[in-house]
């Protein structure tokens, strides 16, 4: 078998390694905010406590598994499926290093703003079909607050697009060699971490899930494994969105010495800590405020930032 | 934080205001005051007819006496007389209501009394005077049946819906074993879950709009936020809150009743767990009550022994409030942060008492035990260690500019409002009165030490949050100063009615042994008397209110406890913001359930 972009191995390799990753993140997170909150975070099972992965998934997998008589069978079912297959799917554009990766797009960028657009069903679907009032209000808040940060993502994109004339991340990537982006990018930047972060729907913005007012918001009604699926599919996105500001802004596998996918990784894994760390320090501000937020301050500033943008290449 | 220390009140100011008030209502109702009753907490108690209660309480509410009103309706509560020997002077009575008022501007306490007959339990309500009388005659309706003619919504409070019968009532049984045995089978829980289902239409609530339909959210009784078992039913226009009914009696144990039963003594740790974040300051009140009414002295070491542990639990219970208030508006950490302190203090609280939480280590003329060897140092190392953390969640927590937006102008009420609805502590500092018990009329031996009282000017959930985390600061030096100036002496007054009685001279002389035995046997005899005593508790004013009546146990206990007002605030202070702010508000309030339900 042959080791190229697009080659079964290839393939395989790459869901495996982001399915565990993702899994691990559990684990990871929790000992991080162990590390961070003055506690120990999971340490019993196995060394350091790695295999309390391993016990999570054995409990989830065993667990019954319930579909509540008062919901939407069909949809409530379909619900945690979207999101993990959307997610997927968005990986199968991510150039991780040359020669690995599952397609090389060109428009890998409309297409993983596409899927994040999809995502965003999987949320208002579980919430409605659940018939719950607090999954209700969660998958409304999730509807606001996934379609308007999306709005932001994309245009906060633009810039890089712009720079690198090219839709392709991996032509993208290739475009960093010189430079990352983050130098003339740096206002896209941050606009996009934030947008991220809200759409990963993760402390600080994880208002349509936000355990203190609504309980568990859209997931309420969920349990067993497909609770499971959306809460690994909250550590993809987690996954894809540092994955992505690593090949936007931070020039992907580019670094010295080390072989490139070495790089991606180091690089991705700061990412996925900053954000860990995002959630261990700050709280969570009000669903309207967070829309002020994007519609007033956001969207002006990144419609500026894309202007600028254009206006310094065409000059 | 703007603090200052004016000089507390003196007892004569504290009882011209109440003098002028009870001079004013015999002249003016003279014919219809029934009796002046005398008891041994000095607040004067005057008995009305139910006919012109009304008239009372509105002079009393309305009118000026020496430049101060009576403000607050501090309690409403009832007394069952039926079986009551040592009540000789007072009016002929089956049920007695009882106000218990309060005059902030003239730091005056005044009690009346209505006198009820069996054959026709109810008198007017007083809903439209103090809003705060909706809950509390509610739970006189519920525990000994008696009506208030014109009260808006007359429902069980406390007990379940379908309970039969009056629980505080003499006849009402005390005990499980008394009645017979519990089950629950499928058709009663249909009915138990039936009488619990909220219908908007009794509380007066529309179920749409001219252009919307509106949602009734069930918040609780098991709900992250509530913080124990509480109902909150909210109506939803969106998002908005419109109204809301919070349901209060999940966490009821009968602590009054059990008052009853137990004799004084070990009624002791009962009151450890009404709020369960106050530990031994909810000792206080009780035994300073009693020994009030037994005529006992403490020693003052015991007095500084007392503010010691109690500013160590106020500080705790700041602590886990800070935290929990952080968590709830999504800050995750600040709560593992401040339980390292809070481990810190229960550690010390444990090598004084020997237990953490709820230690019931105040006795009746004293404390528990001497303090053992070396007790000042761990004290010694958290005043030198907390200061600069507490600093370090200001910049966390207090100066976090999410926080604020969230916390600012949320859930507002102004110094009139929280009369209004009987908010004391905390929350009624918030609003720009400068009013603490510790202050106002000192017990314990407060008046010696130095500390300010911090006080915030919008009323709003910052602001509520911002006075707790001064008067952690505060707390702070007056431990110190008890650690520095720890008097010598006895940790027990040598009265005999101190419990238990001391031994040493059991061996010497028989009446001492007598008196020894029967206070261990039996417990203490208390001489017949009413008392009422207040104290400045974590969450704000908590009363005990005693009737002995000559026996080995309380006649009537009543506890009066800040959360249970602050709870009934709810809907008044939520109304148009949002669920998340509802949220905030709650975590605001600072309550615990047990100290709500007793």
């Amino acid at each position: 078998m042959n080791w190229e972009v697009g080659s079964g191995l290839n393939i395989a390799s790459v869901l495996i390694v982001v399915i565990v990753i993702a899994a691990m993140l559990i684990w990871v997170e929790r000992r991080l905010l162990g590390f961070w909150q003055d506690r120990l975070g999971p340490n019993r099972v196995g060394p350091f406590g790695l295999l309390q992965v391993v016990a999570d998934m054995i409990k989830i997998f065993t667990k019954e598994d319930w579909v509540p008589p008062f919901s939407d069978r069909f949809s409530f079912v379909l619900a945690p499926g979207i999101i993990m297959i959307v997610i997927l799917m968005s990986f199968s554009v991510i150039p991780f290093a040359p020669g690995v990766g599952v397609i090389n797009s060109n428009i890998a960028v409309l297409f993983v703003l596409a899927m994040a657009s999809l995502g965003a069903y999987s949320v208002m679907l579980g919430g409605l079909s659940s018939n719950n009032k607090y999954a209700l209000l969660g998958s409304l808040r999730a509807a606001a607050q996934m379609v308007s940060y999306e709005v932001f993502m994309g245009i906060s994109l633009l810039g890089v697009v712009a720079l690198a004339g090219s839709f392709n991340l991996r032509e993208i990537v290739v475009a960093q060699e010189n430079g990352w982006f983050i130098v003339p990018q740096f206002v896209g930047f941050v606009i996009f971490l934030i947008a991220g972060v809200a759409e990963s729907h993760r402390l600080p913005f994880d208002i349509p899930e936000a355990e203190q007012e609504i309980c568990a918001g859209y997931h309420t009604e969920y349990s067993g494994m497909k609770f499971g699926m959306f809460f690994v599919g909250e550590y993809l996105g987690l996954v894809l969105i540092s994955s992505l500001i690593t090949v936007l802004f931070f020039g992907g596998w580019h670094g010295p010495l080390l072989p490139p996918i070495v790089w991606f990784v180091i690089k991705a894994a700061i990412f996925i800590a900053f954000f860990i760390l995002l959630r261990a320090a700050i709280p969570r501000p009000r669903y309207d405020q967070l829309m002020t937020y994007g519609w007033l301050f956001l969207l002006p500033l990144s419609l500026l930032n894309l202007l600028i943008t254009g206006a310094l290449i065409l000059l | 934080m703007p603090t200052s220390t004016n000089t507390a009140f003196t007892k004569q100011n504290r009882q011209s205001a109440a003098h002028v008030a009870v001079d004013y209502l015999q002249s003016v109702l003279g014919d219809r005051l029934l009796c002046k009753q005398q008891t041994v907490d000095s607040i004067p108690t005057l008995w009305f007819s139910r006919e012109s209660i009304i008239q009372a309480l509105t002079i009393l509410r309305n009118e000026s006496f020496a430049g101060a009103r009576f403000e607050m309706l501090l309690d409403l509560t009832a007394i069952d007389e039926r079986a009551r020997i040592n009540r000789q002077e007072q009016p002929e009575s089956d049920f007695t209501v009882v106000y218990h008022l309060m005059s902030f501007s003239g730091n005056a306490d005044l009690r009346l009394k209505v006198p009820l007959h069996d054959s026709d339990l109810r008198t007017p309500t007083t809903c439209d005077l103090w809003p705060n009388a909706n809950w509390y005659e509610r739970e006189v309706w519920d525990m000994f049946g008696i009506r208030f003619d014109g009260h808006p919504n007359l429902y069980r409070l406390v007990l379940p819906p379908t309970w039969k019968g009056h629980a505080l009532r003499k006849e009402h049984p005390a005990r499980a074993t008394e009645m017979e045995p519990f089950a629950l089978n499928d058709e009663q829980t249909d009915v138990e879950q039936e009488a619990l289902k909220f219908k908007p239409e009794e509380w007066g609530m529309k179920r749409a709009s001219d252009d919307s339909e509106f949602m009734f959210l069930n918040l609780g009784p098991n709900h992250p936020s509530v913080h124990g078992a509480f109902r909150i039913a909210v109506q939803l226009d969106g998002e908005i809150l419109v109204d809301a009914v919070p349901d209060i009696g999940y966490h009821h144990r009968g602590a009054e009743k059990m008052g009853e039963r137990q004799s004084w003594h070990t009624f002791i740790p009962y009151t450890d767990r009404i709020d369960y974040l106050g530990g031994v300051m909810n000792n206080l009140p009780y035994v300073m009550a009693v020994e009030k009414m037994a005529g006992i002295e403490v020693p003052e070491r015991v007095k500084v022994i007392r503010v010691m542990l109690s500013e160590m639990f106020r500080i705790c219970s700041h602590l886990l409030f800070y935290g929990t208030f952080a968590q709830d508006v999504g800050q995750l950490s600040p709560i593992f942060y401040m339980f390292v302190e809070r481990e810190r203090i229960f550690n010390i609280i444990e090598s004084i008492c020997g237990a953490r939480m709820h230690p019931g280590w105040f006795r009746i003329g004293g404390v528990a035990q001497d303090l053992p060897k070396g007790w000042d140092t761990r004290i010694r190392e958290l005043l030198e260690f907390m200061p600069p953390r507490l600093d370090e969640y200001d910049s966390m927590v207090m100066n976090n500019g999410i926080l604020k937006r969230r916390t600012q102008g949320v859930g507002a009420y102004t110094t009139q409002e929280a009369f209004d609805w009987g908010v004391t502590g905390a929350g009624l500092r918030a609003t720009g009165l400068e009013w603490d018990m510790r202050k106002q009329r000192p017990y314990s031996g407060y008046e010696n030490f130095e500390f300010d009282v911090p006080i915030a000017a919008n009323g709003d959930c910052y602001d509520r949050c911002a006075v707790r985390v001064e008067e952690m600061r505060q707390s702070l030096r007056i431990i110190k100063q008890c650690v520095d100036n720890m008097p010598s002496g006895d940790y027990k007054s040598s009265h005999p009615l101190t419990t238990p009685p001391r031994k040493e001279n059991t061996m010497q002389d028989i009446e001492t042994l007598i008196n020894h035995f029967l206070n261990v046997s039996w417990g203490p005899v208390i001489p017949p008397n009413e008392v009422s005593m207040s104290i400045e508790a974590t969450k704000g004013i908590n009363s005990y209110y005693l009737i002995s009546d000559g026996s080995t146990t309380s006649y009537r206990t009543r506890i009066r406890t800040p959360s249970f007002a602050h709870l009934q605030m709810i809907p008044a202070i939520s109304r148009g913001f949002m669920v998340s702010d509802l949220i905030a508000i709650i975590a605001s309030i600072d309550f615990v359930m047990a100290d709500v339900d007793r």
